[in-house]
Parts: C-alpha cells; sequence; structure tokens
C-alpha cells in the first residue's frame, strides 16, 4: 500500500517547480514555493511549527531541483540553486538522495520488552539472552540495549509475545543493506551497495527519501525548442484514466516532439532472448536469467558478481528503442520516461539517452499545464507494439514475450520467476549461482518489484488498476508469435 | 429509498493527487446496496490557482468534498443517510 499523502506532498512541490519554471521569474518563483505552500497563518499539518514545514518544503525542492539533499548549506536561497540548476549539463550519477530533517523523526531500530511483560517464573527471555542484556528488575524484565545484540532470540523466548523489535523501514525494506541510520540517527544510503531499487523511497513514513528530477534538465531542453523524444516505457500505459492514443497526444502537449513506446525495443528483448536461452541450453547450461530490470542489472555488478554467467546478454527493451530513435533523429534528445529509478544509471551508461523523468514527473507536470489526457484526442503510434511487449512490464510479462518468441516445443522452456527483491529472495538468487542450477526452471525471469514495473516506485497508479489497464491494452495487439 | 449518488472525479489532478486509489472503493457492507459510486470526467473544481492541492475531489448527492479519501466519504455517505432517515421520520 502506498503513502498517498507523502506522495502527495512530493507531487505538489512537483508542480509548484513546473509553474514556477514557466513563470516570467523561476528563480524568484522557485524561493517562494515553501512560502506558497504554507502562507502566512496556514494550518501546520505535519511538523512542529510553520517555520519547520517550510524548511523541510525547501529541501524537498531541492531534489525537484534535481540536488542532493545532503549538499545542501542551508545558507544558499532556493533562488539560486534554481539558477544553478538551469545551468548544469550532466545528470547526478546516483539518483537518490536522503531529506536528514525528515528522517530524525524515526528511531533506530532496538528490542524492546513492552508493558505486556508478566514477569513469569519460566524467565525465558533472560535464560534465551547470550549476552545478559536482560535482567529482572522492579518486577518485569529490562533489557539493556548497549548489551543487546538484536539476535532476536528473546523474542522468539518470550511466551506472552511481550517483546518486540522494533524496525527502520528503509533498513528493513533495502534488499542490500545499502541504507542504514548513522550514529546521528540519520540515514545513509551507501552509494557502492545501493542498486536504486526505489524500495526505501516507497516505504519511508517520512517521506525523506527523494529522486534527483531531471524536469529542470528536460524543460529547458523543450522551451529552447531542441526536438525531444519521450521513450516510454510500456509501464506507462497503464498510468492515467485514458487510452494509448489520448497519452501520446497529452506528451506531445507538453512538447515531447516524437513519442515511442518502449515496448518497440521489447519486441527486439524477447526474440534475441530466445535465441540466447536456445543457444546456453544447447551448451548445456542449466539456466538462463532475463535481463531487463535494471535494479537486478545492478544487484548482479554489485552484489552478485557470481550469477553473471547465467544472465542474458539481451540488451533491454530501452536500449533498442533508443538506437532506433537516435538513429532516426541523430539531432534529438531522449527522454526515457519511467517506472523505475534504477534506470538512472542505466541511462547515464547510455548514450543514446539523454534523461530520465519518472511517470510521477509525468503526472504532475499534466497536472500544472492543465492537460486533461481523456478529452484529448487520439494519436496513433508510428509503431505498432506487439502483445506480448505491452505486456513486459507485467510479472510474468517477459518470460511469455521470450515463450511467444521461442522457436522450438514450447515445452523446452520452464519459466521461473522472482517476483520482488527482497532478502529472502535474494538470497535464493545466491544459491542458484553458487549451484549452477535453478531447480524451479531454465528461464529465471526477475523483476525487483512485487507485480512487475507497473509497481514500480515512482508510479502513478495503484498495481491493480494499472495491471488491468495494461493487460486490456496488450489483448488489443497481434501476438509476438503471428509477428514473426 | 433513492440511493447516495457518489461521483468521484478521475480527472488529471484528481487522479495525480490521489484519486487512483479511489478506483475500487470498497464500501462496508452495510452502505453498499444505498450507493451508487459513479467514475466522472474532471468536474473542473481544481484549475483555479492552488486549487488543486485539494484534490482529489468528489460530489456525495450535489455536496463537493475536498481531500476526498476513503473515510471521509465513507463518513459523509453515513451521516447523510442517517440525516435522511431522520428527515422521513
Amino acid at each position: 500500500m502506498r503513502q498517498i499523502e507523502i506522495q502527495k506532498l512530493k507531487r505538489e512541490i512537483l508542480v509548484y517547480l513546473i509553474k514556477a519554471f514557466y513563470s516570467a521569474d523561476f528563480a524568484e518563483q522557485v524561493r517562494l514555493i515553501p512560502y506558497d505552500m504554507r502562507p502566512k497563518g496556514s494550518a501546520v499539518p505535519f511538523r512542529c511549527c510553520i517555520h519547520k514545514e517550510r524548511a523541510v518544503l525547501r529541501s524537498r525542492t531541492l531534489a525537484g531541483l534535481g540536488l542532493a539533499i545532503e549538499d545542501d548549506n542551508e545558507r544558499t536561497e532556493l533562488s539560486i540553486y534554481a539558477a544553478q540548476s538551469l545551468q548544469r549539463t550532466k545528470n547526478a550519477e546516483h539518483p537518490l538522495t536522503v531529506l536528514g530533517s525528515a528522517c530524525q523523526g524515526c528511531a533506530e531500530s532496538f528490542i524492546h520488552i513492552t508493558d505486556l511483560c508478566q514477569n513469569c517464573v519460566a524467565k525465558s527471555c533472560i535464560n534465551s539472552c547470550k549476552f545478559g542484556a536482560i535482567t529482572a528488575t522492579r518486577g518485569r524484565a529490562v533489557i539493556n540495549n548497549a548489551q543487546c545484540k538484536k539476535c532476536c532470540l528473546c523474542i522468539k523466548a518470550c511466551p506472552y509475545q511481550a517483546i518486540v523489535k522494533t524496525i527502520v523501514p528503509c533498513e528493513n525494506a533495502c534488499p542490500t543493506g545499502a541504507i542504514a541510520k548513522d550514529t546521528n540517527g540519520l540515514a545513509r544510503i551507501d552509494t557502492a551497495k545501493c542498486i536504486a531499487c526505489g524500495h526505501c523511497l516507497v516505504v519511508c513514513p517520512f517521506g525523506a527519501i527523494h529522486n534527483k528530477s531531471q524536469l529542470i534538465d528536460v524543460l529547458k531542453k523543450i522551451k529552447t525548442r531542441q526536438k525531444v523524444i519521450a521513450l516510454i516505457a510500456p509501464a506507462l500505459l497503464g498510468q492515467m484514466p485514458c487510452t494509448a492514443g489520448q497519452l501520446h497526444s497529452a506528451l506531445q502537449k507538453i512538447g515531447f516532439a516524437q513519442v515511442y513506446e518502449v515496448a518497440q525495443g521489447a519486441e527486439t528483448t524477447a526474440r534475441v532472448e530466445a535465441k540466447d536461452l536456445r543457444q546456453r541450453l544447447q551448451k548445456g547450461l542449466a539456466f538462463m536469467t532475463t535481463s531487463c530490470c535494471a535494479a537486478y542489472n545492478e544487484l548482479a555488478r554489485k552484489h552478485l558478481p557470481e550469477i553473471k554467467p547465467f544472465v542474458s546478454d539481451t540488451k533491454t527493451p530501452l536500449a533498442y528503442t533508443a538506437a532506433i530513435a537516435r538513429r532516426a533523429n541523430p539531432e534529438a534528445v531522449n527522454v526515457f520516461i519511467s517506472p523505475c529509478l534504477a534506470k538512472y544509471p542505466e541511462v547515464n551508461q547510455d548514450s543514446n539517452v539523454d534523461h530520465i523523468l519518472t511517470f510521477e514527473e509525468i503526472g504532475a507536470l499534466l497536472v500544472a499545464l492543465n492537460i486533461e489526457p481523456a478529452e484529448l484526442p487520439e494519436e496513433n503510434f508510428a509503431h505498432v507494439s506487439a502483445r506480448e511487449a505491452r505486456g513486459f512490464p507485467l510479472s510474468g510479462g517477459v518470460a511469455k514475450s521470450v515463450l511467444a518468441a521461442w522457436d522450438g516445443a514450447p515445452q523446452e522452456v520452464t519459466p521461473a520467476f522472482i517476483n520482488g527483491l527482497n532478502k529472502a529472495s535474494l538470497a535464493e538468487l545466491r544459491a542458484y549461482a553458487k549451484q549452477g542450477r535453478c531447480a524451479r526452471g531454465n528461464l529465471l525471469e526477475i523483476m525487483c518489484c512485487l507485480g512487475g514495473c507497473a509497481n514500480g516506485p515512482a508510479v502513478l497508479n495503484t498495481e491493480k488498476a494499472a495491471t488491468a489497464q495494461i493487460e486490456k491494452y496488450a489483448s488489443e495487439a497481434e501476438s509476438l508469435q503471428s509477428l514473426r | 429509498m433513492r440511493p447516495i449518488e457518489v461521483e468521484i472525479c478521475l480527472g488529471t489532478t484528481c487522479f495525480v493527487m490521489g484519486a487512483s486509489a479511489l478506483q475500487n472503493l470498497q464500501l462496508p457492507e452495510s452502505l453498499r446496496a444505498k450507493v451508487k459510486i459513479s467514475y466522472v470526467r474532471c468536474l473542473h473544481l481544481c484549475k483555479n490557482m492552488d486549487k488543486f492541492r485539494k484534490a482529489p475531489y468528489a460530489r456525495i448527492d450535489g455536496e463537493v468534498i475536498d481531500e476526498a479519501a476513503p473515510e471521509k466519504i465513507i463518513q459523509n455517505i453515513t451521516q447523510k443517510i442517517k440525516d435522511i432517515a431522520h428527515a422521513t421520520n
């Protein structure tokens, strides 16, 4: 379940930012965002006072400008930062940034013996603790957190379930242990470990984790009349209550000169991946994993080098689509429209893609520019994408595509799925790599987000509604099999 | 008794600001038979100045509800049903 209040707050800031961009004085209007959002005498919904509300909003605006909140010296006016962001020519290396003052509200993880302690005779908790951290004091068990190693044996031992471990949501959600609270109680992201899956951003109840937006960079290029092309991830077709053709029109209204469905490249991915699987099985390899999930590719690079021999060499749908777009329009600026933050590093490494915007940022653009997609005429795509390619962003969709492109007997391929990366599925992957085989099947589809890209960290729609919409859109197209 | 009419706006602003989560609004069993939910295109309540911040909007028997969330909608419906019952007694 997404945290609507936080999504709304972040999107509001983006809307203000876009309105400021199209105003007569961008820098000054950006400086005023915290005051426009919390004018004199307004209610204080979240923080201790209006000043802190504004300070936090100021920091959030920095992320909207594409800056790292950690680098803020707290002395520079937003107007100066806004002017600077207009000048930059390079994309940030890492997509995520943490807002310290929002993060502080959340306590470190610790073991807590609650009032439910009955001071029982068995003293199971005390006996279970190998570190002598629990003692019976004034009629109940008390834990010394300095001695506690958080092994959680006492939690299992207590017959009353009176002991709990408080969790830090971001640490808990991170599959790779890349985010942790430091000694000051502030979450820090270790960029060497982070795979940019964005799970921390989705779960943080304080909304402390932001992506560094490239909105300003893209809008600047649209405004200066450069030819800007949108490459839309297939998941975008399930994000707004409108048809694909209307969404196409809406993107043109935003200012994109042309729109490519990345599903076009997904067709190539499916075909190449089917061939790759054929060759690997002939060579006697036991299994192959898909290669289109950006967070998984980061995972393999940073944490699981042992799985690399099993990862398909096939390029991602984005890579194929961007190459097509670049060939047709070498002078244009290519912008990937993404449900996912792990695509930031991929975009940085691919010379055919210049920028990335999230679905949320597209949503904010539609709001700021008063665009109602459902009231717009249908605009067809130059390429009509295949059914399976349209279904790529759903869990199971990539495997289905490979099967549709498979030229042998269908029973030769046994698909298996990692639907959502977490600590447990990561351990599972590690075991497959170590054993050199996967008991569940020979084609292992990996999607780091539960349900697939349609449930990525930067989506607008609910998973259920998005999935239904994408399935409907897919069903309207010809199968890759008949197009072969 | 005529059903309470709930119109939920799925215009751009409302959708982006939270109405996406109202698409499969589950009402308590006791209310279901008494309510008719419809999803509508932009109600044009969001277009002036900072009004977008009060989205998502809904309309319940003609009354505009801002910052519509499931609890708020259910509360309003329950109140309306009570009021109607009171008036007919």
